[in-house]
C-alpha cells in the first residue's frame, strides 16, 4: 500500500471512535426522535403510527404554550442581564489592582459548582419566612414576597439565581478580551480627546464585540435548556409559571409516557436554537467588528 | 514661594482621586464576591446547626452550638459514600476515555491527510449545535433495549464517543505543534501511533489537563441523564443524591445542607488544585470560538 493510503487508512481508524458516537448517539436518535414524534408510543404497548397527531395535539395545549413563552421569558431576561453585569465585572476587574486573581477566582467558584447543590440552597434563602432574603428585606422594612411559592416572583427568582451562578463564567471571557486589547488604542483616543464613555463606545465595544457574540450564542443556547434548578427550586410550579421546555420534555417522556410527544417537543427547542443561532449569526456580520 | 505649592495641592488632589477609585473598586468588588460565596456560606452555617435552630427568626449566622449532626445524618441515612464512588467511577473513566477518543480524532484532522478531512470536521463541529434533548428520548429507549437502563454505562459511552468541542480545542492546540517535529519522527522510523503517544500527547499536556479538567466538572455536576438512567439509589450520582434528599427529607435542612456541602466541596477542592486550568480553558475557547 502506497504510504498516502497508509495514512489514510490510519487517520480514519484514528477518528473512528468519534465517527461511531456520533452516528450512534446523535445522527441517529436525531432521526430516530423525529420518526417517534409521528408515533404513539408509551414503552409499553407497540408503537403505533399517528402521522402529525402529537403535532397537533402538543400546537393546542395550552401548556405548551406556557412553556414555550416562559422559557422566552427566562431566556430574554437573563442572558441580556447576565451579559451587561458580567461585563461590568470585567470592566471594574480590568483596572490594574492588586488582587484581580484572588477576584476572579472567588467569582469562577459558583460556576463550577454542581446546580442541584445550589438550587437547594437558593431554595432555602428564598423561603419566606426563615429565608436569608426576606430577613434581609426585613431590616430594610420591606416585606419580602413568597419568592418560589409566588406565580408572579418564581421565574425572576430562578433567574436571579441563575444568573448569580453564571456571572463568573462569563465574566472570565469578558476579561480575557479586555486585557488583550492594546493600550495604544486607548493612548491614541485620548491624544485626541476622547472621553472614557468614547473611549468605550468606540474602541472596547468594538474589539470586544467577538468575544460578546460567543458568549450571547453560548448563553442564548444554554438558557433554552434551563431544567436542573428549576427541577430542584419549583419543578415547573407554582401553576406552571416556572415551567420550561425541557421539563415539559421530561414529564411527557418520564412522567406520563408519552414518547411520541416528548419528541416533538424535543423538535421544537432544536428548531428554535437553530433559528436563534442563525438569527444571531445573521445579525452579528453587521456589528461584530474582527482585526485582521 | 507660592508656585512649589500649588503644584504640591493638585498632585495631591489627583493622587487622592485615585486612591478614591481604587477604594471604591476594592469596595465593590469585595461586596460583589461576598455576595458570591454568601450562599456557600449560607449552606455551611445551616449544614452545622441543630435541628431546632434552623427555623428560628431572626436566622442565626453562626450557629450555637456548632454540630455535625447535619453530616451524620447525610453520610448514614443516605447512600453518601457509594454516590461518591459511583461518581468519581463515571466522571474518571469519561475523563480518561474521552481524552483519548477526542486527541486521537484532534490528531487526525490536525496533521493527517485524508480523503474528507474538512468535510467530516465541518459536519462533526456542526453537531456541537445540537441540543441533547433532541436524542433524549430515542437514547433511552435505546438503552432500555440493550438493558443498560440503571447501570452506569449510558452515562460513559455516549460521551466518550460524542465530544466534538474535545476534538475542536485539542485541534486548534495540536496544529501550533510544527509538523517538522512529525518529519523528524518519521523519518527516525516512528509509526504514526507512536508519534502520537510519543510525541503529540506529551507536548499537548496543558490542553489535555484543560479539557480534562472541564470534562471532570461536566460530568460530576450532570444531573439530567443521570436522573433518567438511574432507577436505584445504590447506583445515584451525588447529585442525584442532593435531589433525593430533597424528596425524601424535604423539612430536614441540616440534613439537605450537609448533603449540599458534601456534594460542593469535592468540586472546590478540585478547582483550587487546577483553577489555572479552567481559566486557561475558558480564554481559548471564548477567543477562538
Amino acid at each position: 500500500m502506497k504510504q498516502k493510503q497508509k495514512t489514510a487508512l490510519i487517520a480514519y481508524i484514528f477518528i473512528l471512535p468519534q465517527i461511531i458516537g456520533m452516528f450512534c448517539f446523535i445522527l441517529g436518535p436525531m432521526v430516530a426522535s423525529l420518526v417517534i414524534s409521528f408515533s404513539r408510543w408509551n414503552l409499553v404497548d407497540t408503537p403505533q403510527w399517528v402521522g402529525f397527531e402529537n403535532f397537533r395535539i402538543q400546537f393546542h395545549d395550552p401548556l405548551f404554550w406556557k412553556v414555550v413563552l416562559n422559557t422566552a421569558y427566562y431566556s430574554l431576561v437573563s442572558v441580556p442581564l447576565g451579559i451587561v453585569i458580567s461585563l461590568g465585572l470585567a470592566l471594574v476587574l480590568n483596572q490594574k489592582i492588586k488582587g484581580v486573581a484572588w477576584y476572579r477566582s472567588v467569582y469562577f467558584i459558583p460556576v463550577v459548582t454542581p446546580m442541584v447543590a445550589v438550587a437547594l440552597v437558593w431554595s432555602w434563602l428564598y423561603n419566606p419566612d426563615f429565608g436569608a432574603i426576606n430577613t434581609v428585606l426585613n431590616y430594610v422594612g420591606i416585606k419580602g414576597p413568597k419568592w418560589l411559592s409566588d406565580t408572579t416572583w418564581a421565574m425572576p427568582s430562578v433567574i436571579i439565581m441563575s444568573i448569580w451562578k453564571g456571572l463568573g463564567f462569563n465574566m472570565v471571557i469578558f476579561l480575557a478580551g479586555l486585557q488583550d486589547i492594546p493600550e495604544q488604542l486607548y493612548e491614541a483616543a485620548g491624544l485626541d480627546g476622547a472621553d472614557r464613555w468614547h473611549k468605550f463606545k468606540n474602541i472596547t465595544l468594538p474589539m470586544l464585540s467577538p468575544a460578546i457574540f460567543f458568549v450571547m450564542i453560548m448563553s442564548v443556547i444554554s438558557s433554552f435548556q434551563v431544567f436542573s434548578q428549576i427541577y430542584i427550586m419549583t419543578e415547573g410550579g407554582p401553576a406552571n409559571s416556572t415551567n420550561v421546555i425541557v421539563l415539559h420534555i421530561y414529564n411527557l417522556a418520564f412522567k406520563y409516557w408519552k414518547m411520541g410527544e416528548g419528541c416533538v417537543v424535543g423538535w421544537v427547542l432544536f428548531s428554535i436554537v437553530l433559528l436563534f443561532t442563525l438569527i444571531q449569526f445573521g445579525l452579528g456580520k453587521r456589528w461584530v467588528y474582527y482585526e485582521r | 514661594m507660592f508656585e512649589p505649592k500649588k503644584k504640591e495641592v493638585i498632585l495631591n488632589i489627583k493622587q487622592m482621586r485615585v486612591i478614591i477609585k481604587k477604594l471604591f473598586t476594592h469596595i465593590f468588588l469585595f461586596i460583589g464576591g461576598l455576595i458570591m460565596l454568601m450562599p456557600f456560606i449560607w449552606m455551611i452555617s445551616t449544614s452545622l446547626k441543630e435541628p431546632g435552630a434552623v427555623f428560628i427568626y431572626p436566622p442565626q449566622w453562626i450557629p450555637n452550638p456548632i454540630t455535625l449532626g447535619g453530616y451524620i445524618k447525610a453520610w448514614t441515612f443516605l447512600p453518601l459514600s457509594t454516590a461518591y464512588l459511583n461518581s468519581f467511577k463515571i466522571t474518571l473513566s469519561v475523563v480518561g476515555g474521552t481524552l483519548l477518543t477526542s486527541s486521537m480524532a484532534a490528531f487526525a484532522f490536525s496533521k493527517l491527510e485524508f480523503y474528507g478531512r474538512k468535510l467530516i470536521f465541518i459536519f462533526l463541529l456542526a453537531t456541537m449545535m445540537i441540543p441533547m434533548q433532541v436524542t433524549l428520548i430515542p437514547m433511552f429507549i435505546l438503552f432500555k433495549n440493550i438493558g443498560w437502563i440503571d447501570t452506569h454505562w449510558p452515562l460513559i459511552v455516549p460521551h466518550v464517543l460524542t465530544n466534538a468541542f474535545g476534538v475542536f480545542l485539542l485541534r486548534q492546540f495540536f496544529m501550533t505543534i510544527p509538523d517538522e517535529l512529525l518529519d523528524a519522527a518519521r523519518l527516525d522510523g516512528c509509526s504514526l501511533w507512536g508519534i502520537y503517544w510519543k510525541i503529540i500527547l506529551p507536548l499537548s499536556v496543558p490542553a489535555l489537563a484543560t479539557l480534562g479538567i472541564f470534562t471532570f466538572m461536566a460530568v460530576w455536576n450532570n444531573f439530567l441523564t443521570p436522573l433518567i438512567y438511574l432507577d436505584s439509589m445504590e447506583k445515584f450520582t451525588v447529585p442525584l443524591i442532593v435531589s433525593a434528599c430533597q424528596g425524601l427529607y424535604y423539612n430536614d435542612w441540616t440534613l439537605m445542607m450537609a448533603v449540599g456541602c458534601s456534594a460542593v466541596i469535592p468540586v472546590l477542592i478540585v478547582y483550587l488544585f487546577a483553577q489555572r486550568y479552567f481559566i486557561q480553558g475558558i480564554t481559548l475557547t471564548g477567543l477562538k470560538g
